[in-house]
């Protein structure tokens, strides 16, 4: 099963439709997508608007490949999971975020090998042919860095004064 | 004769939805040995966090002055009841009212940025760094002196 995701906040048609577009041509019929406020209904493939935090975490960790909007809590789930990920950012200046922030964080998780990127939706079908050829594996730890761990425990049981 | 016991210190943890909550989440060993009270905008999060204290405040972005207002006045109240030691958030605008809201009732405060802020700092991250008593940037490029400091990331 492939699992499409665009979050809950914005919609995200350009990337639902390409998906659609990609199952039609593919004759995929394996497809499930999490469309939130997305205005375009897909035909090619099965969606619902919203899901549970816990049946979305059943949903990356059944899936052989998401296909996301680069936000960090589906990149981070799909790591923890070891589920292989593709990410769309959205964009500022077609009014899918508020900025081109998803672009930064795709690149930077693209530059650290931990994700597929595809910078718009033209290259939805390439990076898609890349991804499946990648293996599930647990690629980062469940918790955050022990620098980062130790930074807030100390912080936490430490005598510190407030400013 | 005194109590020697030392007491566990109050954590108030707070987190909007989607990546600020899973981020907090990763941060949760940090917490071990602490009472910590989770704050946050989804209901649906609550079997998460086991026994610990959970509240949930209305959502809300900077651009919706009514409900800002209303997730202020509620994050008041369980401020008010928890007078934690300690305030800790990934962000956004509930991490910034608690904190706000936190060091008036004394806490110590850390602001943890969230890493998909990988350019520059968010907008509530630069609006609470004078206030709050650490602010952690999860990007080594964007640590500066004065600014952000760098101390892992939740990776």
């Amino acid at each position: 099963m492939i699992f499409v995701t665009v979050g809950h906040q914005m919609p995200f048609d350009r990337l639902v439709r390409a998906v659609d577009k990609w199952a039609a041509a593919e004759g995929r019929s394996d497809v499930f997508a999490q469309i939130g406020n997305t205005d375009y209904r897909p035909s090619h493939i099965r969606y619902t608007a919203k899901i549970d935090p816990s049946d979305f975490r059943r949903y990356m960790a059944e899936a052989d490949a998401v296909i996301a909007h680069a936000g960090m809590g589906t990149i981070l789930t799909a790591l923890e999971l070891g589920t292989p990920i593709l990410v769309v950012p959205r964009l500022g200046r077609l009014m899918e975020t508020r900025n081109d922030h998803q672009v930064a964080t795709a690149e930077r998780f693209l530059a650290l090998g931990k994700v597929e990127v595809a910078m718009d939706e033209s290259d939805l079908p390439g990076a898609l042919a890349r991804l499946t050829g990648k293996r599930r594996t647990p690629t980062i730890q469940a918790q955050a860095s022990p620098q980062l761990l130790a930074c807030v425990r100390g912080f936490i049981q430490g005598s510190e004064r407030p400013k | 004769m005194t109590d020697r016991r030392k007491k566990k210190v109050k954590v108030l943890a707070v987190a909007s939805g989607g990546g600020h909550w899973v981020q907090l989440r990763r941060l949760a060993p940090a917490f071990e040995g602490a009472d910590v009270a989770y704050l946050t905008v989804e209901p649906s999060y609550r079997p998460e966090v086991g026994d610990a204290r959970f509240y949930v405040v209305v959502d809300a972005t900077r651009w919706n002055k009514v409900k800002l207002l209303r997730m202020l006045a509620q994050i008041g109240i369980v401020v008010a009841r928890e007078r934690p030691d300690v305030v800790i958030s990934t962000g956004a605008a509930p991490g910034y009212f608690a904190i706000r809201l936190g060091k008036l009732a004394g806490a110590r405060t850390m602001w943890i940025d969230s890493i998909a802020n990988v350019e520059q700092l968010s907008l509530s991250g630069q609006k609470i760094m004078k206030h709050a008593d650490r602010c952690l940037t999860q990007w080594e490029h964007l640590a500066a002196e004065g600014g952000p400091e760098y101390a892992g990331a939740v990776l």
